[in-house]
């Protein structure tokens, strides 16, 4: 069966999607990352959808789908490298990519959540809580 | 001089989505229409194919290029033989859904090209029409 391969980097999972995909391809996609968030603990998810030429509902439910459950598992999810013309689309269309944090491209997508986790209290011996 | 182009596309399986929209984005090219512009067409191109293809097992779409005084752009007619749709004005309704989804897809499509019709008839079919102008 065809899938689409996720690489694990450090604490993160990257997924770089290529190809537009058909319904079929991207549910496995979502089934396969939430069960590799669940497998390695991993606590960012980048999803590069900068080959991408259309985020339709469906896609953008996808998207939804797999922040909404990676978040229950302590996982973020960060969309890069959305185009323009999509990411204008999707306003018009009126999907809220809810729970979702973009970045423009995959580097500065690891920076957003590397600063997450440095920020995230439990993770920081000097925290200075008052 | 315009372009004439007509062409027939048949929507009978998730793959036949990803085609169509590739096909009416290279036409889109064709004629001379902007990124932005593609984009949202193949964005509604894509609810309401999906559509067809969710709630009336399948579909055809026409596609054809119209020209109207100085404006030109690309014309889409989605028809179907399903279950039809009973209360169109609900359907068009940001939210309203029977397939437990977002219920975005015929509203948002509207949104996003620059002329939409829709006629359906219970038992009968429906049949969805859409136009963006090149420049619109
Ligand atoms: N071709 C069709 N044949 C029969 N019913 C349809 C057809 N297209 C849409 N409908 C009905 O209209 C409703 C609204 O459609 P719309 O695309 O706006 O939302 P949705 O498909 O339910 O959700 P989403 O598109 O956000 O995934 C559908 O739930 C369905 O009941
Ligand atoms: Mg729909």
């Amino acid at each position: 069966m065809e899938r689409i391969p996720i690489l694990k980097m450090g604490r993160f999972l990257l997924v770089t999607i290529q190809v537009d995909l058909y319904d079929r391809l991207a549910l496995t996609l979502e089934e396969d990352l939430v069960q590799m968030v669940y497998d390695t603990g991993a606590s960012g998810v980048l999803i590069d959808i900068s080959a991408l030429s259309i985020v339709d509902s469906f896609m953008g439910r996808i998207i939804g789908n797999i922040a909404g459950m990676s978040s229950i598992m302590d996982a973020e999810t960060v969309v890069v490298g959305m185009q323009p013309a999509v990411a204008i689309t999707l306003i018009e269309l009126g999907l809220p990519l809810a729970g979702v944090h973009t970045a423009l491209n995959v580097e500065r997508g690891m920076a957003l959540l590397e600063s997450r986790m440095s920020a995230r209290p439990d993770d920081t011996s000097d925290a200075d809580d008052d | 001089m315009p372009m004439t182009i007509k062409e027939n596309m048949a929507i009978q399986q998730e793959r036949d989505l990803v085609y169509c929209r590739n096909r009416v984005k290279e036409i889109a090219a064709k004629i001379g229409m902007g990124i932005v512009n593609q984009t949202k067409l193949i964005t509604a191109t894509s609810e309401i194919a999906r559509n067809m293809l969710r709630y009336a097992g399948g579909g055809n779409v026409k596609v054809e290029v119209i020209t109207r005084g100085k404006l030109e752009g690309l014309q889409l007619v989605f028809e179907d033989s399903g279950p039809g749709i009973p209360d169109i004005n609900k359907a068009m309704q940001d939210g309203f859904t029977t397939g437990n989804t977002l219920g975005l897809g015929l509203p948002g499509a509207k949104r996003l090209v620059n002329e939409f019709a829709i006629q359906s008839v219970v038992g009968k079919g429906t049949t969805v029409k859409i136009l963006k102008w090149k420049n619109g």
